[in-house]
């Protein structure tokens, strides 16, 4: 069996990032196994703008962020293997995929999870009705229409609003496609508020908060949805139905880190970012497995998903020179105000970096890092949105090596 | 007259507040946490301008697509009216990321570019 230092599994911005900086670490025996024909992942179906502004200060488009890390990657001569698809990854290290060549079998002494995430789907949301065509998720539509040149409809009504659905309505009316509306469950939009501004009101699509869809009409097509104001529980009133004749209905509800490797090799995931449970080494808690990006959660910019995979690469190329990491024994909680934060177990004797998101908007409050009584570290926010993840260092200094940190916000 | 908008230059996504006088002209910007918060306040109050990300059809390439965008931002007013010049063109492939499909588009200091590289079929 072909065995290597590290395996990648993914080569979008999480994988391309990881290999890139372990090379530079003097980690030479490395492979990424990549499912689609081309590297880049789902930054190759992202051709707007906005990439790359914390890393390159410049705006860069989806392929080409990913294109920098791509031709650094073949720059340094590091293997990648396309069309790969890794169906089994084993506790003991041994990960099986197939590709056209037939099934390969390799050993690893680490592993790095960089599959990203998928969208939520139309089944997930259990709307009721009929199940005609023309109901898509933003990423699928997204894919028809930049990497296939397919026409996805005419008259749209997208549902959620995450960034990559308010970026599709964008694109689709530039296209001359007429988006209606857009309609969000909660009372606050999911997506950046760049993106409400610039791709809804530049265009004038109306977006209605605290609504949901809860009908689809259509023979073979979609031709009508049905919506409703959502009350304080998220549940339809009646009486407020609208009818809305269209025939394509897009889906932007949110984004599931894509662990079914991760469960197979059996490594515990949190309940609430859906990804792989970490310490400051972003290594699960299985030994030599590792996990950065989107599959561990997700991101709002790709500028911190390259970030998090470089930190995790330093960390594995220590775990492949040294045989081991070092324990990390100090859990991390957090306050009701706060969704998740991650790493979840941390050692207290490293510089420490703590990404979370909020629960709910909040104003003029303080972001506090305590243990022991004591607030290690504050940081003053004016205001905060759950779509925005938050970063807060906290220095090796400042903590002691016993006594569980909490993250909190008054 | 006030009026409060989002900072589109960066996810920051800073809201800007500004002061208007009663001859629409920008008397104040606050809000902002960088110069380009307070120079995009201005210009969208004057001539907002925005760029454009699309793609162009490809003769016999891997992929029938290739992204584009603008190099420099051009009015709002004009942004159908540059989807129309990029619906015009196609390329033949081999395609190479960074390479100008057109110049000054519609006379603007801006320029359309490919985006990603397409090999040929």
């Amino acid at each position: 069996m072909q065995t290597v230092d590290v395996l990648i599994i993914g080569g979008g911005p999480a994988g391309l990032a990881a290999a890139v900086e372990l090379h530079k670490k003097g980690i030479r025996n490395i492979l990424i196994f990549e499912r689609e024909k081309q590297l880049g992942g789902i930054l190759r179906q992202c051709i707007h703008d906005g990439f790359g502004l914390t890393r390159f200060k410049t705006t860069l488009s989806g392929p080409e962020y990913a294109g920098r890390f791509i031709d650094e990657v073949n720059a340094l001569g590091i293997p990648y293997k396309t069309d790969t698809t890794v169906y089994h990854v084993s506790e003991n290290h041994e990960v099986t995929a197939v590709s056209p060549e037939g099934l390969t079998k390799i050993k690893a002494k680490a592993i790095v999870f960089a599959m990203g995430c998928r969208e939520r789907t139309h089944g997930a949301l259990q709307i009721p009705g009929e199940r005609p065509a023309g109901v898509y998720t933003a990423g699928v539509a997204q894919a028809y229409l930049n990497l296939f040149n397919r026409k996805i409809g005419k008259e749209v009504v997208i549902l959620g609003s995450g960034d990559i659905g308010l970026i599709m309505a964008r694109r689709l009316t530039l296209e001359g496609i007429k988006v209606k509306a857009v309609y969000e469950l909660m009372s606050v939009p999911s997506g950046l508020p760049r993106n409400i501004r610039q791709c809804l009101e530049d265009f004038d699509i109306p977006l209605y908060l605290s609504h949901t869809v809860t009908d689809i009409k259509g023979d073979k097509r979609v031709e009508e949805i049905t919506v409703q104001k959502v009350d304080e529980h998220l549940k339809p009133i009646p009486g407020t139905e609208e009818h809305i004749p269209c025939d394509t209905l897009i889906l932007s509800v949110g984004l599931i880190p894509e662990n079914e490797l991760s469960l197979d090799a059996g490594i515990t995931l949190d309940g609430r970012t859906r990804g792989a449970i970490v310490d400051e080494y972003f290594q699960t808690d299985h030994k030599g497995f590792f996990a950065a990006g989107n599959v561990l959660h997700v991101h709002d910019l790709v500028d911190f998903v390259s970030l998090e995979a470089e930190n995790l690469a330093d960390s594995v190329a220590e775990y492949i020179t040294n045989g081991d990491l070092p324990e990390c024994n100090l859990s991390v909680s957090y306050d009701k105000n706060i969704n998740h934060v991650l790493p979840q177990k941390i050692s207290g004797t490293k510089d420490v970096v703590f990404s979370l998101r909020v629960s709910h908007p909040l104003k003029d409050c303080v972001l506090k890092v305590m243990q022991n009584g004591n607030c290690l570290v504050e940081k003053k926010m004016k205001k905060t949105l759950p779509a925005e993840m938050i970063h807060i260092s906290v220095p090796a200094s400042k903590m002691e090596t016993s006594g569980s940190l909490e993250v909190c916000v008054q | 007259m006030t009026k409060e908008l989002t900072c589109i230059i960066c996810p920051n996504g800073c809201p800007l507040t500004i002061q208007l006088d009663n001859d629409n002209k920008v008397v104040s910007v606050e809000g902002f946490t960088c110069v380009k918060g307070k120079n995009y306040a201005i210009q969208e109050m004057t001539e907002p301008q925005r760029t454009v990300s699309s793609s162009v059809l490809v003769k016999n390439g891997e992929l029938p697509l290739v992204s584009v965008r603008l190099t420099k931002p051009v009015p709002k007013t004009r942004l159908f009216d540059v989807m129309s010049e990029i619906r015009k063109i196609t390329v033949q492939a081999p395609v190479q990321s960074g390479t100008v499909l057109i110049h000054n588009i519609l006379g603007y200091d801006s320029d359309l570019i490919a985006t990603k590289s397409i090999a040929s079929h």
